[in-house]
């Protein structure tokens, strides 16, 4: 047991891990590429016209997986947070601030997205919904935690002002979750649940499921190549990093 | 397959704007991200690289 915990907190030094994640993350790189390939071949080749929709419906296969994205981007963000916090570990708060301006470019994509989706759908750009709402003020949070990163010159304290808010700020992503079952909105109930079964054709699942995991992978792997510009930067004064970029 | 012609796919059944608009600014945002961070890291190691020769030749 005491062999395995020492073995792990070997990666919470900045060092080990810059160099465990320049390994990693080509390989994620690698696999965003070819789901992302076999995804929009679904998407647009096998997954068959909606009844409703006409080809509109297409949307769903960057929709959702930037959606889906940004959430789970900040709750990974405060856990990672939560976590420097809880233990002082440096590598925490490089990995939050690493996965932050993803996260923001998700939740941009999505608002965005579902921008040009509802414009033909429902006939507006934009409704004071609350699904729509509550994905803006996911998109402000993401926004203040960049901002006040940087607007505090030490790091350290940065890292701890920033978990506070990434910490708070997590009650509202069950609020996005469920606000298409809490009020009546405009935007459509969740397609895919764990509890029951998905209420859309096969193809189009799998189209969408392939995409999902293709944003994961790009997500884990500019997380990993972003945290090591991070590293690189916040441990400058290290005799380690000099001896890297020599 | 789902398309009669090349200009039916691009035509998108009429939703040519939405769908292309989607999925190009998907694009750009990931392509320009990790474009980003290459630039982020080449700038850095040549800022540390600097730092490194002014520290050596001051001594």
């Amino acid at each position: 047991m005491k062999t395995r915990l020492v073995h792990w907190f070997k990666f919470s030094s900045p060092q080990n891990f810059y160099f465990l994640a320049g390994r990693l993350w080509p390989w994620f790189a690698a696999l965003a590429g070819i789901l992302m390939a076999v995804g929009l071949w679904i998407s647009f080749f096998v997954a068959p016209i909606d009844a409703q929709q006409g080809q509109g419906y297409r949307i769903i296969f960057v929709h959702v997986p930037a959606s889906q994205m940004s959430m789970f981007i900040y709750i990974v963000m405060a856990a990672w947070a939560g976590l420097g916090l809880a233990f002082n570990t440096r590598l925490s708060g490089m990995m939050a601030s690493a996965l932050a301006p993803t996260g923001a470019l998700f939740a941009f994509l999505s608002l965005v997205t579902g921008a040009l989706w509802g414009k033909p759908m429902w006939g507006a750009w934009w409704v004071w919904d609350a699904r729509l709402t509550s994905t803006l003020i996911l998109l402000f949070l993401y926004l203040g935690f960049l901002a006040l990163q940087s607007s505090i010159d030490d790091p350290r304290r940065a890292d701890k002002a920033c978990a506070v808010l990434a910490l708070v700020g997590v009650v509202n992503v069950p609020i996005i979750y469920f606000s298409v079952k809490w009020w009546n909105t405009l935007h459509q109930g969740a397609s895919v649940s764990l509890t029951a079964a998905p209420s859309m054709a096969v193809p189009m699942l799998w189209g969408m499921l392939t995409m999902v995991f293709a944003f994961w992978m790009y997500t884990i792997a500019t997380a990993l190549a972003r945290v090591r510009n991070i590293i690189l930067d916040r441990e400058r004064h290290t005799e380690w990093v000099k001896h890297a970029v020599e | 397959m789902q398309w009669n012609s090349v200009s039916d796919f691009f035509a998108m059944g009429g939703y040519a704007f939405y769908v292309w608009g989607c999925f190009g600014l998907t694009a750009v945002v990931m392509v320009g991200e990790s474009l980003l961070i290459r630039h982020q890291r080449t700038e850095l190691i040549s800022q540390l690289r600097n730092e490194l020769v002014s520290e050596s030749t001051s001594l």
